[in-house]
């Protein structure tokens, strides 16, 4: 396999003792970019967590060619795809053990990125890490939380650091800290990076070492159910998925994909490809007929010029009231966002931008924390999915109960950037090993859900 | 040297009597532990001396005694002098004018136990593979005033984002021809309030040096940034509007 530019060269060496039974050599090629006929791991959605899991699992396999991986994705362009709309940044301040775990094995990994995903011969990874920290800012109803959630951080391993309103008035001059109680700094392996570069590093490894990638839409599922009586002699069905119907781009065509084991890293379409599967269709009030609660959540970002902003020692700010900030690059340039609240959820059926949004909500509140920022003007802006895990906004890591070879690496409301390194070794760790190795994660499985116990967490951006 | 091992292909099996002889069961052996070979191999060949790195990192959360911690950092220092790479490691300790260097020879006095008491001041580490898990074991001198870091290759952004243990006594901090430093690094300077001299001569990776020497001396305003002039990054502009001038008035005539 060549690897040239953004293109693969599959240049294949026709020798008869290819064409044994179980292989997947095809005297006539007639529709290119088909999926091959069998794979044993099949992951829906090429975005950022599909491909760290197809990494890892071709990281892990013992024998070269153990495990043949499949990445179905829906759009080669990625212009819809949360990976390369997101803001980029990674910190380490949760409130949640697992969360703050996830991230900073993720960022132990960007750190040595190189180590892990250089190819021979091409260029090194080049992330563009800022390393500005996030600043969280806490009004007096928050500042109980912000010092449990200190406390949580520290005892896991972030460098995080409390600062009280006059040392935030000293560090950051240009920050209004009117209706400060406190504030947590991120001193390292937090601030930004570039995310296209992240995907495109672990799809340029995975792809060399023999990740097979198809551009297609997953249409369907083939699957056999077999019932199983419970204790109380009720009849449970489970299924087990057989095939996966991937459908070619502008076409009817479809090649359905003998495979084992499915991921479901399809981010905001997670709940839909999940339909497919027939997961939440079952009669009411049993466990079949709890639907897995991932939906696309639309957030829009803003890029504000202002020449008179803060400079260099910028860090991502984040206000009580939601609103969060962080530099864009050396010319004055500011990214700018705020989750609206439930009620006034944007319409996700397309990605326009609303620019009343900025207007309305994000300005007065940042003009209030930042008052350069009075004088500012909207360059441009995007939207963007959040993959919005609706019982408890984290991600959703193992195996679905009643699908028997279903994994899900969906949910991270906002996170999956951030968290996707870690999360896919612990999913590559979960098929392969068949249990967590490196990072307890068993909190975040489907148990919650079928329990209805959330695991929350306080500090969502 | 290249060290091949072939298993003879035969079609009548060795009878299991026959011991094989004392060359064939070395190089079994060997061929058994490729991986360790390799690493051997690597590690003596004077070529690749700089592939080692200086990573040891001892965990003290809470120092038993002075002399503890500093004994911990003694041990540092000389892993740092007798490794092979560390030919121009020195340090200062305070009260004392001199500074600790090893010899041409790589041969350096044990002097410096006699000073466990005396916190470090001054590491040139310039030169030397030092990455940022090497950076741990400088963990505990809390008192460092100048670090230089001319000429390390391994210094990287991450290194300079963990430099803020040093926040409150970093003076100055040579970071002169590191190839590995970005701008993300940079910004991560802001927390060294006390710096004083800064050097930022020749970073291959800093695309406009002029401008990061702007937004750095407003970050640390009693900083003096040297090595860098205002202009630096511009001239590829200017140069570029004259050609279009030229270019522009060759077509329209």
């Amino acid at each position: 396999v060549r690897f040239d530019d953004n293109r693969v060269e599959v240049t294949k060496e026709i020798h008869a003792v290819r064409a044994m039974p179980g292989s997947d050599w095809q005297p006539l090629e007639i529709t290119p970019g088909l999926p091959p006929e069998r794979a044993d791991v099949v992951i829906v959605g090429g975005g950022v967590v599909g491909w760290s899991v197809a990494y890892w699992l071709k990281r892990k396999e013992r024998i070269r060619d153990g495990v043949r991986v499949l990445v179905v994705e829906k759009d080669p362009t990625y212009s819809q795809a949360s990976t390369v709309l997101s803001v980029g940044g990674i910190r380490q301040q949760f409130s949640l053990p697992e969360n703050i775990h996830l991230s900073l094995a993720s960022a132990e990994f960007l750190r040595s990125i190189n180590e892990h995903l250089g190819v021979l011969n091409e260029d090194p990874v080049d992330l563009q890490f800022n390393h500005s920290g996030y600043l969280f800012i806490a009004s007096e109803k928050g500042a109980g939380i912000m010092e449990e959630n200190y406390r949580t951080q520290r005892y896991a391993g972030a460098k995080v650091t409390l600062l009280s309103p006059a040392q935030v008035k000293e560090k950051f001059p240009w920050l209004n800290t009117e209706g400060v109680a406190l504030a947590s700094y991120g001193l390292e392996n937090e601030g930004w990076f570039d995310p296209w570069s992240l995907l495109n590093a672990l799809r340029r490894k995975a792809i060399s070492m023999g990740v097979y990638q198809c551009f297609g839409e997953v249409t369907g599922f083939r699957y056999s159910t077999h019932s199983m009586p419970t204790d109380d002699s009720h009849q449970m069905s489970f299924k087990r998925i057989r095939y996966v119907n991937v459908r070619m781009p502008n076409s009817l065509e479809y090649q359905p994909v003998e495979c084992a084991i499915v991921v479901n890293a399809a981010g905001a379409h997670s709940g839909k490809v999940a339909d497919l599967a027939g997961i939440g269709s079952g009669p009411k009030d049993t466990l079949a007929a709890v639907p897995v609660p991932v939906e696309p959540r639309k957030r829009y970002v803003y890029v504000l010029h202002c020449p008179d902003g803060p400079g260099l020692d910028t860090p991502f700010l984040i206000d009580y009231s939601g609103v969060y900030c962080r530099r864009e690059g050396l010319g004055g340039n500011y990214i700018a966002g705020l989750s609206p609240e439930e009620e006034e959820e944007p319409d996700t059926r397309d990605l326009e931008v609303d620019y009343n949004f900025f207007q309305d909500r994000i300005w007065p509140l940042l003009a209030h924390r930042v008052p350069a920022f009075e004088c500012t003007k909207v360059a441009s802006a995007w939207a963007g999915y959040y993959d919005y895990n609706t019982f408890d906004q984290n991600c959703i890591l193992g195996l679905h109960p009643l699908v028997n070879n279903m994994y899900f690496a969906t949910g991270f409301s906002g996170h999956g950037l951030q968290q996707s390194p870690a999360a896919g070794r612990a999913l590559a760790e979960l098929i392969l090993d068949g249990g967590f190795r490196t990072l307890d994660l068993s909190a975040l499985g489907f148990e919650r859900i079928f329990h209805q116990e959330p695991v929350l967490e306080r500090s969502i951006v | 040297m290249c060290v091949s091992v072939a298993r003879p292909y035969s079609t009548v099996a060795r009878s299991p009597s026959t011991p094989l002889p004392l060359r064939s069961k070395l190089l079994f052996f060997l061929s058994q532990h490729f991986y360790d070979v390799e690493q051997l191999r690597c590690l003596l060949h004077p070529k690749f001396k700089g592939w080692i790195q200086v990573s040891i990192s001892f965990h003290t959360s809470v120092p038993l005694c002075e002399s503890f911690t500093s004994l911990a950092y003694v041990f540092a220092l000389w892993f740092v002098f007798s490794s092979a790479v560390a030919r121009s490691v020195s340090h200062r300790f305070s009260g004392q004018s001199e500074w600790f260097r090893p010899n041409e020879k790589g041969k350096f006095s044990w002097d410096f136990v006699n000073f466990q008491e005396h916190p470090i001041e001054e590491v040139d580490v310039s030169g030397t593979v030092i990455n940022c898990t090497g950076l741990d074991n400088l963990g505990t001198a809390k008192n460092l005033r100048t670090l230089s870091l001319r000429g390390c290759r391994e210094v990287d952004d991450w290194f300079l984002s963990r430099l803020h243990i040093f926040q409150e006594s970093l003076e100055e901090l040579n970071l002169s021809g590191c190839p590995r430093i970005s701008v993300g690094g940079l910004c991560a300077l802001h927390h060294l309030r006390k710096l004083r001299k800064l050097d930022l001569s020749s970073l291959p990776r800093v695309q406009n040096p002029g401008l990061v020497r702007i937004l750095l001396e407003e970050v640390l305003p009693h900083c003096h940034i040297t090595g860098v002039e205002y202009d630096e990054g511009l001239q590829a502009f200017q140069e570029e509007k004259d050609s279009e001038a030229l270019s522009s008035t060759g077509t329209g005539a």
